[in-house]
């Protein structure tokens, strides 16, 4: 079970370190600590209390870090003192923005210096001429969306945390959402960041001008998961609010009907501001959570949505309804009002916390297949989790074949953990056989290390480790994480480099 | 379990590997029409072409996989046979040099850039293998982002041999109109998607695309900025690209461009005169160098070209 094995190479690495951060040695002057909150200041660098624990891990099901100092820095002159401090006493580093992450990517390894953005939070500029703005990190997804509401515009991609998540943590995980279909996700509305290197350089990636001088440093760090620097300020592209949009609702008697239709519209030259499908057991706990108006009989519910000039989205949305009916849509339904619109997205959205009253545990896992195996592929899904005998729910970014496998357990049933690695692991397998690739938008992380050499040769990996040594030639910026061992430089020394007895 | 689906067995990508080798400056022209981009090849370089030709087309994935040889006109006829075109510039040249100077098409508000559309990217590297970075499919955060790395990178980090390029539907009308009264500042707020606004610093052309319901509004809710009238292309451009700040562009007057094209809304300028050098700062320049030293060593990758000065 590779995952499992990961897991315990985890617990393995962050165990040998001892003393845990919860427990620091009475009257220990920790100089690591000491010369941290002389950078900030005191109240800014934590090293106990129930914070410490919150670190240990993101919304992914692993678990086993160990965090060491967590600073909250407001500035760049402030995350380049970390790192500098940090560098001097040979302990890496991990940023961390909500912890909403589900592949394990903000999970300390080596008991690393964490920086948080969460002092980071301003919207510095609006800049409507270059239709830009300037943000901290820190920032929520949903905040920038909102404040510019009154500028006519908004941030593109919306991940369905994003009422939590940060900007920085978008830009880390490239993160998608359920309106990137049509709009691209976050690489796609960075143009320029300034991002702290591990040695302590602060530089401005990109810019907003339409060719930047030089290598495409920012697309290079967009997605980078933390490995390669902290980000401190980011320039997003604005998208103007679209003057209209209308949103249907087909409901079918099977998934496959509704993946078929999905595929339908994409071949037909349709390209949707959003196509997301659910599956009967999801909607059914959907509903049972917020009302939002979706049928429970049905087998698949796809939620279409075109936005545009009132015109052209008319036929559209006819265009798509009449595709819908013709690969066997038992009901086709338009958002009549706002508040309608508004109700199915946040059934749509609130999803996943939905789980939560049905079992305690969940892993959603996140794999891309082409468009055109996607009623293939789920099929596959369901038998396979059927084999363990675990429960799956299926909700997804159906437009650009980006599935989202939900596995719902109770882990405190023996053996459950296990059955739930062995069916993700054979989800993950049948998605790449099937031309797909690893992962659509929560990155590799820890979770998915252990199949990157499914996509990747040695020598491919050879070249992604070439390039994150350029930024970060020790590998001291979020160890352990994208790269499998042994292809991640110099990670397992600066894993094993934290002494014993300090602070994590 | 144990090997990867994706290894390659192009025969001609590995003819093309096992000609770049594995020593010896090399390099690859396409046709030609950014030769000097980067600045002059050192003498004596070899010089060898890219493959050619069409892999796998899927329309309703929306991407083609194509060797990057094959010149861009070669491969919009190709989709525009299923109704569709990419983001790639069509200025002549092959999709490998477009990609390596990562120039946008003119109508980028409308395609998108060129640096979003390439998903997957194949390419000879400094010891003659063919490594791949990116994925096949139109959503992909597997890895480190390599296809970004090499848009617009000069082949001075691997040598470009193919490309999955993401597709789009060609709209159901296209429409360039001109005016020679209208503020061209004034255009990105009067409609809501132009898919190109140029301007000489006289007349105005935006490119109105979509459903003909649509592009009509469009073109009326224009006639309140200026007179509009269709013309059959935009106006010819000039071979020097400035990249400015759109914002930069209303004082385009204080800039030594000479004669000049600019994409409003983008910051692009095809100009009669050269941009002066830009310099990278400091830091941005140690990253390219140590990028360069990891990928290319000894330097036998297009020697010579600097991207952005950084050797
Ligand atoms: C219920 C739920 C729904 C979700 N839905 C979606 C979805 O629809 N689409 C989607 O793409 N994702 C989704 N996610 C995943 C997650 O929300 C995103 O990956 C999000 O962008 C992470 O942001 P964060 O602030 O929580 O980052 P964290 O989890 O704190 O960190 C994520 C990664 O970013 C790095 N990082 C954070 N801040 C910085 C910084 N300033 N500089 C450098 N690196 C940094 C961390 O080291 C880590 O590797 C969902 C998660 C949950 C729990």
């Amino acid at each position: 079970m590779a995952l499992k094995k990961l897991t315990d190479a985890i617990a393995k690495i962050t165990s040998v370190k001892g003393g845990s951060a919860e427990t620091p040695a009475p009257n220990v002057v920790d100089p690591l600590h000491r010369e941290l909150r002389e950078a900030l200041s005191a109240d800014r660098v934590q090293v106990e209390g129930a914070h410490m624990s919150l670190m240990k891990r993101d919304a992914s099901v692993f678990d086993g870090g160990v965090a060491g100092p967590l600073c909250y820095p407001e500035s760049a002159a402030e995350v380049s003192a970390i790192m500098k401090i940090a560098d001097k006493y040979g302990r890496a580093v991990v940023p961390r923005g909500a912890g909403t992450g589900l592949a394990g990517g903000a999970i300390p390894l080596g008991a690393p210096v964490v920086i948080s953005a969460m002092k980071m939070t301003s919207i510095l500029e609006v800049d409507v001429e270059n239709r830009i703005a300037w943000v901290e990190p820190g920032v929520i997804n949903l905040d920038l969306t909102r404040h510019l509401g009154q500028f006519g515009f908004h941030f593109a991609p919306d991940p369905s945390s994003q009422q939590v998540c940060t900007i920085g943590g978008n830009v880390a995980n490239n993160s998608g959402g359920p309106h990137c279909l049509a709009y691209g996700v976050t690489n796609a509305h960075v143009v320029a960041l300034e991002v702290v290197l591990p040695s302590g350089e602060v530089a401005v990636l990109g810019g907003i001008d339409a060719e930047p001088l030089g290598y495409d440093l920012r697309g290079a760090f967009v997605g980078s998961e933390g490995t390669l620097g902290f980000t401190t300020k980011v320039a997003v592209t604005i998208t103007p609010n679209a003057p209209d949009v209308r949103t249907l609702l087909l409901s079918f008697e099977t998934v496959r009907d509704a993946a078929t239709t999905v595929s339908a519209i994409i071949a037909a030259g349709i390209v949707p501001a959003a196509l997301e499908v659910m599956d009967q057991r999801i909607t059914e706990a959907v509903e049972a959570y917020v009302g939002a108006g979706y049928p429970t009989d049905a087998g698949a519910v796809l939620l279409a949505e075109v936005d545009g000039l009132p015109d052209g989205i008319a036929i559209d949305a006819e265009r798509i309804a009449e595709i819908g009916r013709a690969n066997g849509a038992t009901d086709v339904r338009q958002a009549e009002t706002e508040q309608e619109r508004a109700l199915l997205w946040k059934g749509r959205k609130t999803a996943f916390g939905a789980i939560a009253q049905i079992a305690p545990d969940y892993y959603l896992h996140d794999t891309v297949v082409p468009r055109s195996k996607l009623a293939d592929v789920l099929e596959e899904v369901y038998a396979i989790a059927d084999r363990h005998d675990v429960l799956v729910m299926n909700v997804f970014h159906a437009g650009d074949g980006n599935l989202h496998p939900l596995l719902v357990f109770d882990a405190r049933e023996p053996g459950k953990l296990d059955a739930v690695h062995a069916a993700g692991a054979e989800i993950v397998e049948a998605s790449v056989a099937a031309g797909g690739v690893l992962s659509g938008e929560h990155g590799v992380g820890v979770e998915k290390q252990a199949y990157m050499h499914r996509m990747f040769t040695d020598d491919d990996m050879d070249h992604q480790a070439r390039l994150r040594r350029a930024f970060d030639p020790d590998c001291r910026a979020n160890p352990g994480k994208v790269l499998p061992m042994g292809h991640s430089c110099a990670d397992i020394q600066s894993l094993r480099s934290v002494p014993e007895k300090v602070w994590g | 379990m144990e090997t990867p689906l994706l290894t390659v067995d192009d025969p001609k990508l590995l003819a093309f590997a096992e000609a770049v080798g594995a020593e010896g400056q090399v390099s690859v022209s396409g046709n030609r029409t950014r030769w000097l981009a980067g600045g002059a090849l050192a003498e004596h370089t070899r010089i060898l072409q890219a493959p050619t030709g069409m892999v796998a087309y899927s329309p309703e994935e929306m991407t083609a996989q194509v060797r990057v040889g094959t010149t861009v006109d070669e491969f919009h006829a190709q989709l525009a046979e299923k109704g569709q075109r990419s983001a790639l510039p069509e200025r002549g040249g092959t999709i490998g040099g477009a990609i390596s100077v990562g120039e946008n098409a003119v109508s980028s508000l409308g395609r998108g850039r060129l640096r979003t559309a390439v998903l997957q990217i194949r390419y000879v590297s400094a010891d003659g293998r063919v490594v791949s970075g990116g994925g096949p499919t139109v959503k992909n955060v597997t890895g480190f982002d390599l296809p970004r790395l090499m848009v617009g990178s000069l082949g001075t980090l691997g040598l470009l041999a193919e490309a999955t390029i993401r597709t789009n539907p060609i709209p159901a009308v296209s429409q360039w109109l001109r005016s020679d009264d209208a503020d061209p500042f004034a255009v990105p707020a009067a409609v809501l998607k132009p898919s190109a606004i140029l301007w000489d610093g006289s007349s105005t052309w935006v490119e109105l695309e979509g459903h003909g319901v649509d592009v009509a509004a469009e073109r009326r809710r224009l006639g309140s900025i200026g007179v509009f009238e269709e013309v059959d292309r935009p106006p010819a451009l000039y071979a020097n690209r400035w990249s400015l700040q759109p914002s930069e562009l209303r004082t385009i007057d204080s800039l030594a461009t000479g004669a000049f094209v600019a994409s409003i809304g983008m910051g692009t300028v095809w100009a009669e005169n050269p941009q002066p050098a830009r310099l990278l700062s400091p830091e941005v320049a140690l990253i390219s160098r140590r990028m360069k030293h990891e990928f290319d060593p000894t330097g036998r990758l297009n020697p010579g070209r600097t991207v952005g000065g950084a050797e």
